[in-house]
This record gives structure tokens, C-alpha cells and sequence, in this order.
């Protein structure tokens, strides 16, 4: 009952707002967000707007995400080289061509 | 929205998933408040997916389903009173009373109508001027903000066959009766990000601060959730229980002063009783004496509160009251699945889309993201 949906707001009328939800436009009440301009990502949640969204913050959010995923990429080649490294020597060993084995 | 589709990144959700794994310390016990949470968790497969490292409990936070059979056997009373037209959420229309739903009443020929927003209860009671137009008012912090204006609306035009009928529901006085029970050992609290998003975020603080029980305020995409576990997690593992925001784009500090403000003007915290966990003292939304020609409770002379059995369906065996203290899974209930199904629900928890039950059958196949 808690559902909250993201929308942009297209248009302001006085206290109301023009917003488009699944491809059906609908008017919600800016009574608890006066603070919401033209263009803002607001939350609705039965019809009335109830938080401005912070589009800087969820940029942040995403880009702390890639970062985690750069992270686990880089460990992930580094395992990688060092397994392919492994195996050269492995490799150099056994045809002898190697230079000094550890 | 475009950006919004990043928080749902399946990639970035397995990234996180292991994540959370290498962190866990043996079994990390985590209850969700909000059946918004239980509902993302089950369509996304996350409990799945983390189990058995995490292990996900679903809590009380369905406005619907804790709302006890008393309230509405009385909320069906008034529906038969001649002259009155109840307007309510959707949800509501099918959880059983005592005997009967509103849905039965309104077969019998109440005037109950389903809204989507208390902006229709507003416009029903211009377009029926000869009725008494009566708001049943379910829902938590989120919601209840938004009666709160529709009220403040109805004084500033003078409609005056606009009542409220307020059953609202505060989230942290029942998180906490949950704690206290003792029932239940949890090490974190997945926080409610809409509930949040109107109280703020250090409206949980109460958590890690006098129950040494981390608690994550989290948003309902995938990302979102993961982000808060993994938060939860990190705590775990440093042995230092902390409130984090996970939430940012949609919750702050100190949530949405309008909102508030709006509702400390037009409600007062009052005792209610909740389905499963009995009267909570300071946990309900009442309307403040000043407004009482807007409280139906006063219009009407109904009962502050009201008496009978809070969960009827008790008796049949529905362990509904047990699920929403996190006690026990819906599939634990020998009715689940057989005897209650969507179609043919016994408890609410079954009834309303965010019920853990309804969550749990509708998505019982899922097993990964
Ligand atoms: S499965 Fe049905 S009967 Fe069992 S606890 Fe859930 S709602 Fe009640």
C-alpha cells in the first residue's frame, strides 16, 4: 500500500501537476510537495506527490554501483593474468625454455 | 525513466548479491517492515538468491492486512447505515470481518466505492451532496499525510458530507512491539523507504540506538535493496549496528516537513490495535477534536477504538497474525496454497497484493534474479 512511483512532472496548474504514468496522463496534487518545479522527479503514492526526487543522489547511487562493478572487474583480470602468467611458467617449465624456475 | 532503469541493472545486481555474500558472517537475519520490500524481494528472487547466508523475514508493514477484524466489522456497520457512501482503497474491499467483507456488505446492497486516491473522496462528496461521503482512512505514515490534505481541503471548500473514518497506523511504535516481544532475533531492519520518505530517515535511529539491530532505510528496486542488505552486512561484520540511508534519491534526514507538518495539525497519536500484535499503545492516528466534523468516528458516535476480535480468522487456522510478527513463513501455514489462494483468501495477508502471502503464492516459482 506503500507503493510510491516515480514520474516527471510536465505541467504545473496552481496545486496540481500533470504527470504521465504508464502512458496515461493523470493529475496529482502538489498539497505535499510545494517545493516541486517543472521537470522534477517526484514519488506519487495515491495521487499525491510525496517526495521530490534528488536526481544528483541518484546519479551517486549509480555511479557507486559501476565503481563496484569496475572493482570486481579489475580483480577479475588481475585473477585472470595471474592464472594465464601461472600457466606460461608451467608451460616454460615443461619445454625447458623457461628462465630460471622458482 | 531513464535513469531508473539503472537500479535495476541485472549485472550490477549480481555484483552486489556477491557482494553481500563475501561479507555476510555466517547467517545474517534480516526483517523487512514493509510488504512493498516483501513484494520486490519475492518478484525479484532475492531471498532465494541470498539464501541461506541472509535470511529475509517478512514484518507487519501491509496497512491492509494489520488492520483487525474489529475495525472492520465496524466499518461494514456504518456502510448499512442508510445515507452513507464509504469510499476506500481497493485493497480493503476483500479482507474479511468477523463475517463478512465490505465487498459482501456492498453485495447487500452498502454503498461502498473504491477509490484510488482521497482526491476521488473529495470529488464523490461534491458529486453527492445528498450523501455522507465517508473516507476510510488505512495506511502509514506515507498515506496518511495525504487524508491529512484532502481533510484540510474539505474545511477550505465547507463540504460538509466529508468525513474520515481514521484507522492510520504509525510504523515505528509496531517495529518496536515486535523487538519487544522477543519472538523474533533479527541483527538488521530492512526500513521502509516510503514510510521514510515522509518521517526521514533518523525517524529509525531508535533501532541501532536502543535495540543494537542495524537498520538500512531502502527504496524498492532491486539495486535498492541489495545496497541496504549489503549496508547491513558491512555493520555484521564490524560488529557496530548503524542507521544507513539507502535510499538517497527519495529520503532525507529529516523527511517531508509539508507532510508533517499537515499531519501533526489534523491527527493526533492515539492507541489502535493491530491484527496479530494486539493494541500498541501511541501506534494509531486519531483526528484532533478541533476537526471533529471531519471524523467520522465523532459524526457518527463510533468507538475510539473498536471491540471484538482483532483476528477472526484465527480460528480457522490462519496464521496470519504469526506471519506478520515474522514468527512464522506463509508457506509454514497448512492453508497456504490449498484451502487460501488469492482467488479464495482466508486471512488478509492473502487478500492484499502486498500481503507476505500474496507475495509468497504469487511468486513461489522464482527462484533467481
Ligand atoms: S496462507 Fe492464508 S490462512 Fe495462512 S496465514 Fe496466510 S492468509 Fe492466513
Amino acid at each position: 500500500m506503500c507503493l510510491a512511483i516515480p514520474v516527471r512532472i510536465m505541467e504545473i496548474q496552481e496545486q496540481m501537476a500533470r504527470v504521465e504514468l504508464d502512458g496515461v496522463e493523470r493529475l496529482v496534487s502538489l498539497a505535499l510537495t510545494p517545493e516541486a518545479q517543472l521537470g522534477d522527479y517526484v514519488l506519487i503514492h495515491t495521487g499525491y506527490a510525496i517526495s521530490v526526487l534528488d536526481e544528483a543522489e541518484a546519479m551517486e547511487t549509480l555511479q557507486l554501483f559501476d565503481e563496484l562493478e569496475q572493482a570486481s572487474r579489475e580483480v577479475e583480470e588481475e585473477e585472470r593474468s595471474r592464472q594465464e602468467e601461472d600457466t606460461a611458467r608451467v608451460e616454460d617449465a615443461k619445454t625447458g625454455l623457461g628462465g630460471p624456475t622458482p | 525513466m531513464s535513469y531508473m532503469r539503472g537500479f535495476r541493472d541485472p549485472a550490477a545486481a549480481s555484483r552486489l548479491m556477491d557482494a553481500v555474500r563475501a561479507t555476510v558472517q555466517g547467517t545474517l537475519r534480516v526483517i523487512e517492515f514493509c510488504g512493498g520490500h516483501t513484494h520486490a524481494i519475492m518478484r525479484y528472487g532475492l531471498r532465494g538468491a541470498l539464501a541461506p547466508q541472509v535470511q529475509l523475514l517478512s514484518g507487519p508493514g501491509c496497512p491492509v492486512c494489520v488492520t483487525a477484524s474489529a475495525d472492520i466489522d465496524q466499518a461494514i456497520a456504518l456502510s448499512g447505515r442508510p445515507g452513507i457512501t464509504l469510499a476506500t482503497f481497493g485493497d480493503m474491499i476483500r479482507v474479511p470481518g468477523t463475517t463478512t467483507s465490505l465487498q459482501g456488505a456492498r453485495a447487500r446492497g452498502a454503498d461502498v466505492r473504491v477509490i484510488y486516491s482521497a482526491l476521488d473522496a473529495l470529488e464523490l462528496a461534491r458529486a453527492l451532496p445528498q450523501r455522507e461521503v465517508v473516507m476510510l482512512g488505512i495506511g502509514f505514515e506515507t498515506t496518511a499525510p495525504t487524508i491529512a490534505a484532502a481533510l484540510r481541503q474539505a474545511e477550505s471548500e465547507g463540504l460538509a458530507n466529508f468525513t474520515v473514518y481514521s484507522m492510520h497506523k504509525l510504523t515505528a511504535p509496531a517495529m518496536r512491539a515486535i523487538l519487544d516481544a522477543g519472538e523474533l532475533a533479527v541483527d538488521a531492519v530492512l526500513g521502509p523507504g516510503h514510510v521514510a520518505a515522509i518521517t526521514g530517515w533518523q525517524a529509525w535511529s531508535f533501532l541501532p540506538e536502543e535495540y543494537g539491530v542495524s537498520c538500512a532505510v531502502a527504496g524498492f528496486e532491486p539495486l535498492d535493496i541489495l545496497q541496504a542488505l549489503l549496508a547491513c552486512a558491512e555493520d555484521q561484520a564490524r560488529g557496530e549496528p548503524r542507521i544507513t540511508n539507502a535510499y538517497g534519491r527519495g529520503v532525507s534526514a529529516l523527511g517531508n516537513s509539508t507532510a508533517l507538518r499537515l499531519m501533526d495539525e489534523v491527527f493526533m497519536p492515539t492507541d489502535a490495535a493491530w491484527r496479530g500484535l494486539g493494541v500498541i499503545p501511541g501506534s494509531g492516528l486519531a483526528i484532533r477534536p478541533g476537526l471533529a466534523r471531519y471524523d467520522a468516528r465523532q459524526r457518527f458516535g463510533l468507538p475510539g477504538m473498536a471491540e471484538g476480535p482483532l483476528d477472526a480468522e484465527a480460528a480457522v487456522g490462519c496464521r496470519c497474525g504469526e506471519v506478520l510478527r515474522g514468527v512464522v513463513e506463509p508457506p509454514q501455514c497448512p492453508l497456504f496454497g490449498a484451502a487460501c489462494t488469492p482467488a479464495h483468501p482466508v486471512g488478509p495477508c492473502m487478500v492484499s497484493a502486498e500481503g507476505s502471502c500474496a507475495a509468497y503464492y504469487r511468486y513461489r516459482g522464482i527462484m533467481d534474479i
